[in-house]
């Protein structure tokens, strides 16, 4: 075991289950919001907003109140906003979701950049990890192993959404509404609500996602702190054929392929080094390009979806 | 959920004792969408316990006077009165807390729900957190005392029309409504199943269970099962009484008035050269399954091949390869002894028409205009487009203008959505598109579904008059009687498979029953005897 703990491999593995733990967090959570509002029907592009203004509402919150916790909530309240107004405008006729969603991206990142200004210097208390690998003594395992507390909270929260789907009255309502408007409005559902509700609420969960980016080691704010994430999520759901579950898994293989370029620089490799940081672009068109063609993803996606009809 | 815990039909508990089968009656209906009157003061009288046909042609505004009666849409005018008193209908929801249920002509069940998920969801009462084992255990109870099942665990998607059609009609009497409005419940089912279905029904509404206002276009289903009649007439009552004091002729008459239908053409000699020639065509579905295989036909110019088959046995999916919307795992298509690739132009080229089922999800686009649907094959060449890529919509709303008139398309104009025709409607658009120009080779599908029988007349004049001027047709129908009415040859298919062909001559009902019915395909017996 001490052996192997000194080989490059073992590293490499070592930094890719840290980084995909950490990375997949915030996919996770995007991802989670985003598969509620589809499975409503809707498509928000703008979850990319929702996460940047998340992360910097996090920030400002948990340095004013000395809370993150108080910050995390504060994140998802400003991503419930983005995404109420989002789900207000899509019901006006003939205005179409997905270009609503670009506006409402440039909207929470351009509040964000204006908001965020003062917080870029001051440092605000962080979420702390929980420490799960103190007990192998190997110290870089240890350090792979000290998770965020809200990579529990989005398993947990993956797992309700599942059993929400199946179990209860207002899940399949949501299902209804997202496979079939009049089947929704025969049983006098009022699908416009029903969306506006699962459009708020995903947004929610992006909001908290941005909580993450902000919030977790090492713990800060800058403009580039998200790099695409709340748009690759989009791709993620798919790949997920919008199930919650899947969800997980498809975020921790995200943030496994994002954790390839640290990973390396890890254990010393600087060839390629762009190549690898680009791991997970090129995953996302990849599995645009094959899952386009999979046999199974268009039965399983949501009826109603614009881009689906 | 009464229905689903009382113990026995024979001693009802005091509180299922008002849900008993109500009178309704609506009084002067009055609905206005933009410039177009679908229903102009309709009274309509329904007595309690009783089984009452809606007739009328498509757009004559019958799934209008329902939707009314269902608050799916608001009158502009006019009351409904259950039992004799005046009851705000504002919403499908309220109907339903009125005891009112509706089967739609359009499906409403949601296709990724299960069947028992379906069931449970239309429920207004239904727990916020579902106890799957109790509700599959009283669901179960429930199928039991039906005299027909539906598979309750797999998604709706899966389940053949008939099915579908059941089930919705299972759900009604599961959410125990007291007065039932059917939007054509039986235009996807054979005739033994509609009897079955319409059977029960009727046996129920005879104890007193419920009332029953059913929209059809089928005479038969009338005289068997309805108690009395109302015609519609665009947007009007044209009459109506007791079905026993009326004849077909009479019900025909209140319907269409005057008019009289055009006479089926004399048919003219098969001609000689084959035109359409499938070779071993073989595809799949979209979860891999083998959808048909080895289907080999011939076709000539001037002939109709009927093909016959209980739905779900692999016709949909061949008439999808035709249309070039589901490639061929094998096997090829010839045109007068020319291999066919299902492009574009080639169809152009080949003169290839059809006209799919459900042509508003299959062979239109819901939100587009009628001038531009009808425009679908034209609008790329002259007089509509110069150079190939300038569209002049002048000639386009011309000829729709004109193709309109000349199938009697009713629409309010011809720059109305497609979406918002009446079903029968929508099939016109799309046959005056397909069958305007000069025809070879003719696909057709259930073209007959939910027509009124005057556009049942007209339609397969049309498809004979196609086959007269010398086009090879390829007719894919449920309707058996359509096949022996129109076809020349008939070919079965049965699990993908042509099980039998033979001249229309020299079979018949029973023998061709026989071959739709497969190898012990259970509910396949539909061929059998009226
Ligand atoms: N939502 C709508 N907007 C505009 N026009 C409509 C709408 N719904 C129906 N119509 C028009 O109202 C008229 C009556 O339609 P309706 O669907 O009631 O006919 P129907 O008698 O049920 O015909 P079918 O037998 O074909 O089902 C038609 O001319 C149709 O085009
Ligand atoms: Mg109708």
């Amino acid at each position: 075991m001490d052996a192997f703990a000194d080989t490059a491999l073992f590293t490499l593995l070592v930094a890719m289950l840290g980084g995909a733990i950490r990375v997949s967090t915030p996919f996770m959570f995007v991802a989670l919001g985003e598969c509620l509002t589809e499975k409503s029907g809707r498509i928000n592009l703008g979850l990319e907003g929702n996460l940047v203004l998340g992360a910097m509402i996090a920030y400002a919150i948990s340095f004013h109140t000395g809370s993150p916790w108080t910050g995390v909530l504060a994140a998802g309240l400003s991503g419930l906003f983005l995404g109420a107004i989002h789900g207000y405008v899509c019901k006006l006729p003939r205005v179409n979701d997905i270009a609503v969603g670009i506006a409402m991206m440039a909207f929470g990142t351009g509040l964000a950049f204006y908001l965020g200004k003062p917080y870029i210097q001051p440092s605000a208390p962080r979420l702390e990890a929980i420490p799960l690998g103190e007990w192998t003594g190997i110290p870089s395992l240890a350090q792979a192993l000290a998770i965020n507390p809200l990579f529990f909270v989005g398993i947990a929260l993956a797992v309700g959404m599942s059993w929400f789907f199946r179990n209860t009255r207002m899940g399949l309502v949501v299902r209804t509404t997202g496979d079939s408007a009049p089947a929704a409005k025969a049983m006098g559902v009022s699908v416009d609500l029903v969306r506006f509700l699962a459009t708020a609420a995903g947004g929610f969960l992006a909001g908290v996602g941005g909580s993450f980016l902000s919030l977790s080691y090492p713990g800060s704010w800058n403009e580039g702190l998200s790099s695409g994430q709340g748009l690759m999520a989009v791709a993620l759901v798919i790949f997920a054929r919008w199930d919650p579950i899947r969800c997980v898994w498809a975020a921790l293989l995200f943030g496994a392929a994002g954790a390839i370029g640290p990973a390396m620089q890890a254990i010393g490799v600087t060839q390629g080094f762009y190549f690898f940081n680009a791991a997970p672009y090129i995953l996302t068109l990849l599995i645009m390009a094959s899952s386009a063609r999979s046999r199974f993803s268009g039965r399983d996606a949501p009826g109603e979806l614009s881009i689906v009809k | 959920m009464t229905a689903l815990s009382a113990p026995a039909p024979a001693a009802p508990p005091a509180e299922t004792a008002p849900r008993r089968a109500p009178s309704l009656e609506a009084l002067g209906m009055t609905k206005v969408f933009g410039g177009l009157v679908a229903l102009d003061d309709v009274s309509l009288a329904v007595p309690a316990g009783t089984v009452h046909a809606l007739l009328g042609e498509n757009g004559a505004g019958k799934s209008t006077l329902v939707k009314c009666i269902m608050g799916f849409y608001r009158q502009d005018r006019g009351d409904v009165l259950l039992d004799g008193t005046a009851t705000a209908i504002r919403s499908p929801r309220d109907a339903q807390g009125a005891g009112i249920g509706m089967v739609y002509q359009h499906f409403t069940l949601v296709p990724s729900l299960t069947a028992a998920e379906n069931l449970v969801v239309a429920r207004a009462d239904a727990p916020s957190v579902i106890d799957w084992a109790a509700e599959k255990a009283k669901l179960a109870e429930f199928m039991a005392r039906m005299p027909f099942q539906v598979p309750l665990d797999i998604p709706v998607a899966d389940l053949s029309a008939g099915e579908k059609q059941k089930l919705e009609i299972l759900k009604l009497l599961a959410l125990d409504q007291r007065f039932l409005i059917l939007d054509e419940p039986t235009s996807v089912l054979t005739p033994d199943e509609a009897d079955e279905v319409l059977g029960l029904l009727g046996a129920m509404a005879r104890r007193g269970e419920f009332t029953v206002l059913m929209i059809t276009h089928k005479f038969r289903e009338v005289s068997a099962y309805a108690d009395d009649v109302t015609v519609l007439r665009r947007g009007k009552r044209a009459g109506g009484g007791a079905t026993a004091a009326l004849s077909v002729e009479d019900m025909s008459r209140l319907m269409i008035g005057e008019t009289t239908i055009r006479e089926r053409a004399a048919r003219a000699p098969v001609g000689e050269g084959t035109v359409l020639e499938l070779a071993g065509l073989f595809a799949d579905n979209p979860d891999g399954s083998r959808a048909f295989a080895e289907i080999s036909l011939k076709v000539k110019g001037g002939e109709i091949v009927g093909i016959a088959g209980v739905s779900g046995n692999g016709q949909s999916a061949l008439v999808e390869a035709l249309a070039g919307q589901r490639p061929l795992a094998d096997g090829r298509i010839f045109i007068r002894d020319e291999p066919f690739e299902p492009t574009r132009e080639n169809y152009h080229k080949y003169k290839v028409f059809g006209l799919p089922e459900e042509p508003l999800k299959n062979a239109a686009v819901p939100r587009m205009s009628v001038a531009e649907n009808i425009a679908f094959r034209s609008f790329d060449r002259p007089p509509i487009a110069s150079l190939g890529w300038w569209l002049s919509p002048g000639p386009m709303r011309e000829k729709a203008r004109d193709l309109i008139a000349r199938y009697r398309v009713k629409t309010p104009s011809p720059d109305t959505p497609i979406e918002h025709l009446s079903g029968g409607n929508v099939q016109r658009a799309i046959l005056a598109r397909e069958l305007s120009g000069d025809v070879d080779v003719l696909v057709v599908a259930n073209p007959c579904f939910g027509l009124d029988f005057a556009s049942v007349s007209e339609i397969r004049s049309q498809i004979l008059e196609a086959r007269n001027r010398g086009a090879a047709v390829l007719l894919v129908s449920e309707d058996l009687d359509e096949i022996l009415e129109l076809a020349d040859r008939v070919a079965v298919m049965s699990e993908g498979k042509i099980a039998y062909v033979a001249p229309v001559g020299e079979t018949d009902r029973n023998t061709i029953g026989k071959h739709m019915a497969g190898h012990g395909a259970g509910h396949a017996a539909a061929g059998g005897q009226r």
